[in-house]
C-alpha cells in the first residue's frame, strides 16, 4: 500500500524539506566538481531533474512488475543500476542526434550522471518508502529540483567565496564542504513545514 | 528451478537494454560517412560519423597529445576547426583562452565527428606516431634520476630538439590501467632510431616508480609522440638556458644538435640548478663541451652544499647565481633569449630575474 501523502507535499517535500543533497548528502562528487560554474551547475541540476525522473519511472514498473512478482527483490541493487546506465546511454545518443541545443545545455553532462548516487539513492527510497507510480514520479522529480537549487545556490555562494580571504589550508574543497554543511543547516529550517518519510 | 529464475531475468532484462543501446546505436548515431580534411588537404580521411574526434584521428593514425586519455581533464588535445560545429561546450571552456576560442580552437576528445570537418592541427603533428620500443639501457645518473635509452628498432622518429614524448606506461603492481606520461627526449634529432629520457624519481609517481623500481632492460613499451613546442630560435641571439633536475633533457638535446650542425658561433649560458653534488650529473659531458665550443658556457650551482663537499663552482641560489652572471659576466648589449626547464616555481623565480635584466623573450617548459 502507498502511503496517503498529497503529491503536491512530496513535491515540496523533496525540494526543501528533504532535499537529496542537503538532507540526505546523495550525489555530492559531481556537486563539488561542477558548482563553479552557473552555467555548468544550471546544466547538470537540469540533466540530473531529467535523468532521476525517467529512471524513477522505468524502475519503478520493472520493480513493480518484474521484481516483485518473481520474488527478486534482492536484486534491485544491480537491476537499478543497469537501468540507469542504460536509460543515461540512451538518452545522451538521442538528445545529441534530435536536439543539439539541448545536448549543449544538458547532454554533455549525462556522462557524469551515471554515476551520481543520488539518481540510485532516490530509486532505492521510493522502494522503501512504498510510492506510487505517480509518488514516485512527483518524488524523483522533486528530489531533481531540489538538487538543482541546491546546486545552483553552491555556485552562487562559490562567485562570491571566490574573491573572500580564504586561509590557505581551506582553499577549494575544504571551504567548499564547510559551505555545504551551512548549507544544510540553513535548510533545517524548513524541517518544521512539513515532514514525509 | 527457481534458482534459474534470477540469473534469466537479470540475462534477459539486461540483454534487452544491450539490445536497445545498439539498435540505437546503429540508427541514432549513425552520422553516415565523412570527411575530416586536415590542413587544407594535407591529409583527408573518409571515416564512419559518430565518434569523438580524437579517437577518430587515432585511429586513423594521426595522434594529438593527450594526457588525460580523452577525459576532457588536460587540455593537451587542442585542434582548430573552421567548420561551424557550434558553440564551445562547457566541458571545453576551462582549457581555453578567449584568443583560442576566438580563432575556433576546440578541444578534440569533446568533439564527436557529424559532418564534414575541416580541421588544422599543428604540421609537426603529423609527425607524431605511436612507436614500439624496446629498452636498451638504463643509466643511473644521481640516486634519483635514471636515463632511459629506448631503441625503436628500424623505425625512424623525427624531431626538432627539445619536443617531448609520451610513455605509455603499462598496468603493473597494485595500478591497473595504462596512462601516459610525457618526457623531454634528451636525444639528438640525428639519432633517428633511439630515444631517450631522463626520468626523475616522483615519491609515488605512478610512472616514475614503473621507471625506477620495475622496468628492465630488454622491456617491450610504447612511445607516442613527438609532441610539444618547445624549441631553440633560429636567430644569433644569445641564449640563457636554465634548467633544474631532470630538465636537463631538452638542453641535452638542442645543445649537442648545435654542435653537430656546427652553429658554435652562438653564444649559449647554461646555468643548472641543484641542491648538493649529489644532484649534480653530465658535468663531464658539458664541460667537453664548453672545450669544443668556445661560446657555449656551462654554470652548474649548488643552492645547499657543505664545505665538505669540495665544490669549487657556484654556489647559491640558481636565481641568484643567474643575477650575478647576467649583471656581470654575460655582454649586456647583445639581444638575448631565455630558455627555462624545471620546476614551475624555479621557471617563475627564473622568469621574474629575466625580466628584471631586460629580457623578455623568454620560453619555457613546464614539469607541471
Ligand atoms: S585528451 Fe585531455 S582534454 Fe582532451
Amino acid at each position: 500500500m502507498a502511503p496517503d501523502i498529497n503529491p503536491l507535499v512530496l513535491l515540496l517535500a523533496s525540494i526543501l524539506t528533504s532535499n537529496i543533497l542537503l538532507a540526505n548528502f546523495l550525489g555530492l562528487c559531481s556537486f563539488i566538481s561542477i558548482s563553479k560554474d552557473m552555467d555548468s551547475a544550471n546544466g547538470l541540476g537540469m540533466s540530473v531533474t531529467a535523468v532521476l525522473t525517467i529512471t524513477t519511472a522505468i524502475n519503478w514498473v520493472v520493480y513493480r512488475y518484474i521484481l516483485i512478482p518473481f520474488d527478486l527483490l534482492y536484486l534491485r541493487f544491480i537491476v537499478f543500476i543497469i537501468i540507469i546506465a542504460a536509460t543515461v546511454q540512451v538518452l545522451e545518443m538521442v538528445i545529441d542526434r534530435f536536439s543539439p541545443a539541448l545536448y549543449m545545455a544538458l547532454g554533455i553532462f549525462l556522462p557524469l550522471i551515471t554515476v551520481n548516487c543520488a539518481i540510485l539513492g532516490v530509486a532505492l527510497f521510493m522502494e522503501i518508502r512504498g510510492y506510487s507510480f505517480l509518488q514516485s514520479i512527483v518524488f524523483a522529480f522533486g528530489s531533481g529540483l531540489g538538487w538543482w537549487l541546491a546546486i545552483v545556490s553552491l555556485a552562487a555562494i562559490q562567485k562570491k567565496v571566490l574573491k573572500a580571504p580564504v586561509p590557505e589550508g581551506l582553499k577549494g574543497a575544504g571551504i567548499t564542504l564547510i559551505t555545504i554543511g551551512f548549507m544544510a543547516m540553513a535548510f533545517i529550517g524548513f524541517s518544521g513545514m512539513l515532514i514525509v518519510q | 528451478m527457481e534458482f534459474l529464475i534470477a540469473p534469466i531475468i537479470v540475462a534477459l532484462l539486461a540483454s534487452a537494454l544491450a539490445l536497445t543501446i545498439s539498435i540505437l546505436d546503429k540508427h541514432v548515431n549513425n552520422y553516415g560517412d565523412v570527411e575530416i580534411n586536415i590542413n587544407k588537404g594535407k591529409k583527408v580521411l573518409d571515416v564512419k560519423g559518430g565518434d569523438k574526434l580524437l579517437t577518430t584521428l587515432s585511429s586513423e593514425g594521426v595522434f594529438l597529445p593527450s594526457g588525460c586519455g580523452g577525459r576532457g581533464s588536460c587540455g593537451a588535445c587542442k585542434c582548430k576547426i573552421s567548420t561551424d560545429i557550434g558553440p564551445v561546450l562547457p566541458t571545453e571552456k576551462p582549457y581555453l583562452s578567449i584568443e583560442e576560442i576566438n580563432n575556433n580552437t576546440r578541444l578534440a576528445c569533446q568533439i564527436k565527428v557529424k559532418k564534414n570537418l575541416d580541421v588544422y592541427i599543428p604540421e609537426e603533428l603529423f609527425n607524431a606516431r605511436e612507436f614500439s620500443g624496446i629498452v636498451e639501457e638504463i643509466n643511473d645518473l644521481t640516486y634519483d634520476i635514471k636515463e632511459v635509452i629506448v631503441s625503436i628498432g628500424d623505425e625512424s622518429i623525427d624531431f626538432v630538439s627539445g619536443r617531448y614524448i609520451q610513455l605509455v606506461v603499462p598496468p603493473y603492481g597494485k595500478i591497473k590501467e595504462s596512462t601516459q606520461r610525457a618526457y623531454s627526449i634528451s636525444s639528438k634529432p640525428s639519432e633517428r632510431n633511439k630515444v631517450a629520457m631522463l626520468i626523475r624519481l616522483v615519491p609515488d609517481g605512478i610512472a616514475t616508480t614503473w621507471v625506477h623500481k620495475y622496468m628492465k632492460v630488454g622491456d617491450k613499451l610504447r612511445l607516442i609522440g613527438p609532441f610539444g613546442e618547445f624549441e631553440k630560435s633560429d636567430c644569433e641571439s644569445v641564449m640563457i638556458c636554465i634548467a633544474g633536475g631532470s630538465g636537463m633533457a631538452p638542453f641535452k638535446s638542442i645543445f649537442h644538435d648545435m654542435l653537430e650542425k656546427g652553429e658554435i658561433d652562438r653564444e649559449v649560458w647554461y646555468f643548472f640548478g641543484a641542491r648538493t653534488t649529489k644532484d649534480l650529473f653530465l658535468l663531464k659531458e658539458f664541460q667537453e663541451m664548453e672545450k669544443k665550443w668556445p661560446n657555449f658556457h656551462f654554470i652548474p650551482a649548488l643552492s645547499d652544499c657543505s664545505p665538505d663537499e669540495n665544490w669549487d663552482g657556484e654556489q647559491g641560489l640558481i636565481t641568484d647565481v643567474l643575477d650575478k652572471y647576467l649583471k656581470s659576466k654575460i655582454t649586456p648589449s647583445k639581444h638575448k633569449e631565455g630558455f627555462l626547464c624545471g620546476s614551475p616555481g624555479m621557471i617563475g623565480a627564473c622568469i621574474n630575474v629575466l625580466n628584471d635584466n631586460g629580457i623578455k623573450d623568454i620560453f619555457y617548459d613546464n614539469f607541471a
